[in-house]
This record gives C-alpha cells, structure tokens and sequence, in this order.
C-alpha cells in the first residue's frame, strides 16, 4: 500500500512566494497531515503548518486541499488516487506569515466584538434550570471548533477584503444566533447582528455549511432563523411603534 | 545586551488550558494585570481533547454522591498516595466551580429536571460527570475563553482598551523563567513563533500551567504542546518535582490505522454501556479484579448489565475499574494472544445501544472512527488499546495555594502540578482538578504579588543567557543531528523502555540511552531562519521532553513496587512501604537527583471516612494504631 505521492505545497511568506513539488512515501491510512510532518522530518524542517490534536478537535490545521478549505488531519490519503497531484495551499481569506500558516487574527478582532453571554438576574451558580431539548439548539453551535473554514470559504470575505471591517463572519453570526438561542441569555442580540456584525450580507449560499468539519448545519440552524428574527423585530409594527415612543440609546 | 521586546504584569500564567485559564479569570477578577502566554492559537489547548466529563458531587442524577463519597473514590483511584488535602479541596470544591460556568455561558447536557446531567464513569461510584455529549473538554475551553472575552470587553468598556488588564499573548513560547538574586521569580523569557524575536516578561508571580509530557511516548493521546515545559521551567527554576514514575496509560486508544494510533476513545463509552472483549469475543475484565477492589464490582455479567438501571442493588461493571487496572488487563489479554489483528481488544457499543443513542451520546468517536478508521462503530466494535494520556507527576505545590515549594511566585496547577491524583488519576477528575486549582493558583498567586513590598527584579545576565541559548541551534556546526529524528528516537525509547510494564534492566537501559540523545541533542541542527520555523521551535522543547524523561525514568527505577501508573514486572506487589513515600525530582547543575519524601499523614477525621478493613490493603500497622476502629474511640460530632 506504499506509495510515492506527489504534492505541490505553498511555500513563502507576504513577500510572497510560490508552489514547491515534493515527492513524498504515502502510506495505508494516512491523513494530509502526515505526509506534512513526513516533509518536515525528511526533506524540508522549517515548512511552517499549524496543529495541535491531529484528532478533527482543536481546529488548528486548516488549510485548503487542491482549493478546498480542509482540516489536513481529517484530510484522508484514500480519497485521492496515488497518481494525483495534491495541492496544498494556506486558508485564502487570509493574509499569509509562512508557508501554510495564515494570519487569523481577524476571526479573534470579530469574537471581541459580539456581546458575550449576558447571566439572568436573579439565578445564582447552581440554580439554573434548563431543558436539554432548549439548550440543544445552542449546543450544536458550540460544537464549533473554530477552525475557521467557514470564514475561509465565505465568499462576502473570500476575495473582498474590504468587507471584513462590516462582517463578522458565519463564525461570529453562529456565535450571535448561539447566544439569542440560549435559553437564559438576558442579551438581544438582533439590532447588533444586522447593524454591527454584517447579518445582512449573507445571502445564504450555504458555502460556510458545505465546509464545516463538525457537520453543524450553520446557514439552515444559526444564520436563516437569526435573519427571521431580526425581520420580525425590524417589522413588527408594535416594536416599531415602541421604539418610536421610547427612543433607544436616548 | 540582548534587544528584547518587554512588557510587565502582576500575574503571567504560561498555558492556555483550562487550569491556566481559570487562573487567569481569578487573578484578573482579584484586580491584578495578567498575561496568559501560550504556545498555539488562543482557543487550542490540550484540554478541547477531553472528553467524557468533569467530575463534580452534585448528586443531581444519585443523590447519594457527596463530596465524601468523591474523595474517597479519587484516594482508591490513587492508591492512597493522592495528596489528602488536595483531594479533599477538589472533592468539596468542583460543583462550586462548575456551576459557575454556567453564570459564564456553558450548556452542559441536562437531567429531565433541567439540571446539569451527570454520567457514570470508572472508578466513580456514582454517575458523576457533568458533559456535553463527548466533548466535554471542547466546552470548558469555549466557555473560559469566552469568559475571558467578556473580562476584555469589560476593560474595553471602562479603560478603552481590550488588554488593559488581561491580555493574551498566543503562539508565544515560554524558554526561560528569570528570578532574582534571591531566587525569587522576577518575569520569564520567550520567543513569538510568528517572527521568532524574542519577549521578556517582567512579573513577580508565574502561574505555570502547561499540561503534560505525553510528546515523550510514542503512542499517546497527547499533542505536540505536551513536552513537559513547565514541568522542566519550574526544575530549572529550583522547585521540585514529585510523583514523576507514575504516568497514566488510557486503556483505549485508538489502533488502527497506523497514523491515528494512540487517538483517545472517550471512557464515556464504556460509561454509557460499552464493554470490552477479547478475540474470543469474552468479557475478560470480570477476570481482572484486584483484590483491592474486590467485592466493589460485579464478578459476573449478569449483574454488571442489571446495574446500569439498577445501581443501588447491583455492583458496577469491572469495565469501568480505574485506568491503571484496565489499561494492564488489556495488554496481558494482548500478550497472552487473544488480542485484535491489530494488536489491541474490542470495545463494543453497537450491540449496546440503538444507533441513535450512540449517535447522540458519542456523536465525536461515530465520526472519529468513521473518518479515520472507516469504522461504523453502531454497527461494529471498536478495536482499541492502551495509549499514553497523562502524567500523575508533578510540580510539588502547596495543596490550598498552588504555590511551588521552594521558589518564591512560582506557582502550578492543572497537569503540571503533582500530588492530587497519587498514583492514577480517576476519569473525570483532571477537568475538576484544573478549575479548582486554576482557580485556587489564580488566587494564590494574586494574594502572594498583594503582599510584596517590593517587586524582584530582572538579572540582565540570565536573559542574555536564554537568549544565547535559544538560537543555539543556529550555530549548529556541518553536520547536526536532525530534531524530528532525534524526537522520534526518544518517543521509541520511553514507549518500549518506560512504558507500561517496567523492569530494572530495561529502565537501565533506557537512562543509557537519554544520556547518549542528551549528548546527540546538544547538537541539534536547523535549516531556514527564525520566522515560524517549526524545526527550530522541537529543537528547543527536546530540551524539556529530555529532562522529563529522565525524571520519569529515573523515578521509575527507584520505586521497587507496582502502584497505578507504575507497574514493576519484576516487583509486580503494591508494598505499605512505598505508600507514605513520595519520590522527588531536583536539578542539580545538569543532573537529576532523586530523593525519598516522607509522605504526610492524613488528618484523622478524613481517615476516619474508610472503613479499617478497607486501609488495612494500603497502610502499614503503625500507621493505623491511631484509627478509631482501633482505639475504640468515638469522635464527636463535627471535630475536626
């Protein structure tokens, strides 16, 4: 089952760079990643990849597989036949430090920028009470492993740059529709993911679904209803009238 | 003069897991700047990979679980040799702890009365272990990392600035930690993996909470963060380190296929039902009682299975013994040739439970084993043996503060810290454990910078020194020794050599070999330059995965008993003497020392919570003449 693969990696830094092909023993039941650390160990020491688990959990080894946007570790060797070329290039969405590390600060810049969990008055440690069918909808959001594919794919983002600074990203409107869902969140969310984060420029492609390694389905459960519910506050004609009479931030 | 960047704090905390997180919550919640340094992106620490749960006496699910009746199962998980006061505090402190991140944002899963729901697991005698399905570790992380936004959105609110007072310096790696004339702590020394400049840090308190030493084995679950840093920082730093022979091997790890082998499969499985088998297709773990358990487990099938809906008339599954037992029942099962063709036992759920439950209760090992193994495991068993997971060993702390013995601001919690689960660490118990003493190293560290009149301060000298010495592999001459084989030849070594079954020769060997790879080490060789250069970033952390595994070793040989996480083939016999006998790691200039350490007594009214019959399988005679059962004495009620 041993084989020669062919790869062509990225290789370079925001001066630039360029493809470099290697040749490299593949064996039964490898992942992407293991052909990178057999790179490493043998021909090129300094190639630069970020990971930490190599078990699909802490969302580290992101990085695009012949220009899909893949975890290299959940990336297996047997889906592509021994005479492919397999490219390997860094997340595109973002600018790049080395080789197949990218700079993703601006996913930290957007988690700073959404509301944190807001505790209900009144309940101490200890007395909340929730049901498991009410927290489950949260629950599938938090499965997320903050990967960041999905804001890779993103094509509000993708090739346009100068759409970051209005848009949080499906990351970050999951993150907003996460906490509205939360059965104890004394937060509203909805002004903040229309007027601050961007909501309105998704037009679910399902693009950031289609990637998402954890199967959470992010357009379907998080960005649609959290669009359904921005609508009903916008255009309910009693929250319209009441914000009329009582000015918000006045 | 060595030109470094140079910021200053009141508290660093070096690791952003749950325990360096934690503690960075409370130091900053108590008022002090705080810095958290940590070697990958903010967000990815070892502690997304735990599992099955957090154990915690909430007796939501068996209201007969108290903080007693926990204590009393992590003091048998450890065989006695657990630091008493550490178990009682973690005992009686982690429900506090996890409902309190409730208040941050978490959502455990829910009991049909809406409180957090709890579930069995080994060694704990009743269902115990708040979780979210089986990524329990995934939500501690999300949940503190997300507290610690909220900190920083409260500083952007009232100072204007995010960083204000806590601030996270990720993909940083801690070399060095400085101190003054006096040997007190005074800052650390570190290198941004990004650029690879240099950082000196400025603080008269360091949290160290860096995890474990797991990267030393070759089959393990650990990630590459787990090179024993703080473990080595805190040797080099002057304070000593305990417990270091007993390292926890998880029963079941992952096979097959090669690549994967060592990824964990969650004890949540066998929690939920699972069990294991051998070739032969039988239950072998009924045959693996040891005698200090028996009478605690169920002895036949039969009342193993009644006691999952009926506990409090049946005795648990032998499934769900302690770590160590299983983890040693599997490789005999293995050695004796009834394993899996490769090299392992199954582990069975699918004739358990309906495919939905399993798909809803293990949603991540249903795609762990899909994805990686091209497993269905609703439909077949899964084949699984044991793999490295978790040090027992330790930084030597004070049990209510953290504090290192010894250095003046250090301080330790979470895996790096030494004592609190003896010799095997029960499942369950490493989540609690680095919220309690997260929590209490914050505070300790808080209340020690508080009560200085005077801040150490840095030695110009030291930090030209680890600056000379980090870019050592730089200066490597024609010929060097490759740091990924050099790290593939240690992890060989301490897997065939100081691995689960022990023997003196074997051992001896082993501490042969570190001494000829600390001598190939010292000239480790990289190509490129310092920006993100991964080569260059294992060549500086061999440094510590070799120190740690000579403490391992080193331990290992000395400890002439099997206890947990330490099994002699060739002193196969738990001995009361051993018991009160702490074996503990120093450096002395290049070498490590191992010393004897004379164990402290537990106090008489937690003695007092297990039955005579019971100490008398762990304790010598003189050490009981005191117990109650003995004297005849009655206490009083609520004497302490």
């Amino acid at each position: 089952m041993t084989y020669k693969g062919h790869f062509r990696i990225w290789r370079g830094d925001e001066e630039g760079g360029s493809l470099e092909d290697f040749e490299v023993e593949v064996n039964e039941g490898e992942v992407v990643l293991d052909i990178i650390h057999r790179l490493q160990a043998t021909q090129a020491p300094d190639l630069a990849v970020r990971w930490n688990c190599k078990a699909g959990k802490c969302g580290s080894c992101s990085a695009e597989v012949n220009g899909r946007p893949r975890l290299l570790c959940m990336t297996r060797m047997s889906i592509f036949s021994a005479d492919e070329i397999i490219t390997v290039t860094p997340m595109r969405a973002f600018s790049v430090i080395k080789d197949l590390v990218p700079d993703v600060s601006y996913n930290y810049t957007k988690a700073r920028e959404v509301t944190s969990f807001t505790p209900p008055e009144g309940l101490g440690p200890g007395e909340y009470r929730m049901q498991q069918e009410d927290v489950e909808r949260s629950q599938e959001f938090r499965k997320c492993i903050e990967c960041f594919l999905c804001q890779d794919t993103c094509h509000v983002v993708r090739d346009h740059e100068e759409n970051k600074s209005a848009f949080a990203g499906p990351r970050f409107l999951m993150r907003a529709a996460e906490l509205e869902m939360h059965p104890l969140d004394a937060a509203d969310r909805r002004d903040d993911a229309q007027d601050e984060h961007g909501l309105g420029m998704c037009n679910i492609t399902k693009c950031c679904t289609e990637v998402c390694p954890e199967g959470i389905k992010i357009t379907d459960n998080a960005l649609i209803p959290m669009k359904e519910r921005v609508a009903g506050r916008r255009y309910d004609p009693v929250v319209w009238l009441g914000n009329k009479l009582f000015k918000r931030g006045s | 003069m060595t030109e470094v960047e140079r910021h200053s704090y009141d508290v660093l905390v070096i690791g952003a897991g749950g325990a360096g997180l934690r503690a960075a919550i409370e130091a900053r919640e108590q008022g002090l700047r705080t810095a958290v340094i940590c070697k990958s992106l903010f967000g990815k620490a070892h502690t997304v990979m735990a599992e099955g749960g957090c154990a915690a006496a909430m007796g939501n699910v068996n209201a007969g679980d108290n903080w007693q009746v926990h204590f009393r199962d992590t003091m048998r998980g450890g065989k006695f040799l657990n630091n008493w006061r550490m178990a009682e505090l973690h005992a009686k402190e982690a429900p506090d702890r996890v409902w309190e991140l409730e208040t941050y944002g978490a959502l455990f899963d829910r009991t049909g009365d809406g409180r957090i729901s709890q579930r069995n697991f080994g060694g704990h005698e009743y269902p115990r272990l708040a979780h979210v399905g089986d990524r329990t570790g995934l939500e501690l992380i999300r949940t503190m990392q997300q507290k610690i936004v909220s900190l920083q959105q409260e500083d952007y609110r009232d100072l204007g600035d995010y960083d204000a007072r806590l601030k996270v310096f990720s993909e940083c790696t801690v070399t060095q930690l400085l101190n003054d004339d006096a040997g007190a702590i005074s800052g650390a020394f570190a290198y941004w993996r990004e650029s690879g400049r240099f950082v000196q840090f400025d603080a008269p308190a360091v949290v160290l909470a860096t995890g474990g030493i797991g990267k030393s084995f070759s089959v393990t679950s650990n990630s590459w963060e787990y090179t024993g840093d703080g473990h080595a920082l805190a040797m080099r730093a002057g304070a000593k380190l305990i417990n270091m022979e007993f390292v926890q091997f998880h029963p079941t790890g992952m096979v097959w296929p090669p690549s994967v082998k060592g990824i964990l499969v969650t004890e949540g499985v066998r929690g939920d039902g699972g069990v294991l088998k051998n070739a032969n297709g039988e239950r072998f773990m009924f045959n693996y009682i040891p005698d200090v358990f028996k009478g605690y487990y169920a002895d036949n099938p039969e009342e193993a299975d009644r006691w999952y809906s009926d506990p409090n008339n049946n005795r648990r599954t032998p499934d769900l013994l302690p770590r160590d037992e299983v983890a040693r029942a599997i490789n005999t099962e293995v050695k004796e040739g009834r394993g899996s063709p490769h090299g392992g036992v199954y582990l069975d759920i699918a004739s358990r439970l309906s495919d939905e439950e399993i798909e809803r209760r293990l949603p991540s090992m249903h795609h762990q084993f899909k994805e990686l193994a091209d497993v269905d495991i609703t439909s077949e068993a899964m084949e699984v043996g044991p793999t490295c997971h978790y040090v027992m060993g330790g930084v030597e702390v004070d049990p209510d503060t953290g504090a290192a013995d010894g250095v003046p601001g250090l301080f330790a919690a979470g895996e790096c810290a030494g004592g609190m689960h003896g010799s095997n660490r029960l499942g369950g118990n490493s989540l609690s454990d680095l919220l309690v003493f997260g929590r209490r190293a914050g505070s300790g560290a808080a209340g020690y910078v508080s009560s200085l009149t005077e801040r150490p301060t840095a030695n110009q000298a030291q930090v030209d020194e680890a600056a000379r010495a980090a870019v050592e592999p730089f200066g490597a001459g024609e010929t060097y020794e490759n740091p990924y084989t050099l790290q593939s030849d240690l992890q060989r070594l301490m897997n065939e050599l100081v691995g689960i079954i022990r023997t003196e020769g074997e051992m001896s060997e082993a501490l042969t070999k570190l001494r000829d790879l600390a001598e190939r080490a010292r000239h480790v060789g990289i190509e490129g330059n310092r920006q993100y250069n991964p080569g260059w970033h294992l060549a500086l952390d061999l440094r510590n995965m070799l120190l740690v595994s000579e403490c391992v070793a080193r331990a290992a040989l000395r400890r002439t008993e099997s206890r947990g996480g330490h099994t002699r083939d060739d002193f196969p016999k738990m001995d009361a003497e051993w018991r009160h006998t702490l074996l503990e790691c120093t450096l002395d200039g290049e070498s490590v020392t191992v010393t004897p350490g004379e164990q402290v007594p537990m106090r008489a009214d937690l003695l007092e919570l297990f039955e005579l019959t019971e100490l008398e399988k762990y304790y010598t005679e003189p050490e009981l003449v005191e117990h109650p059962a003995r004297t005849g004495a009655q206490r009083e009620e609520g004497a302490p």
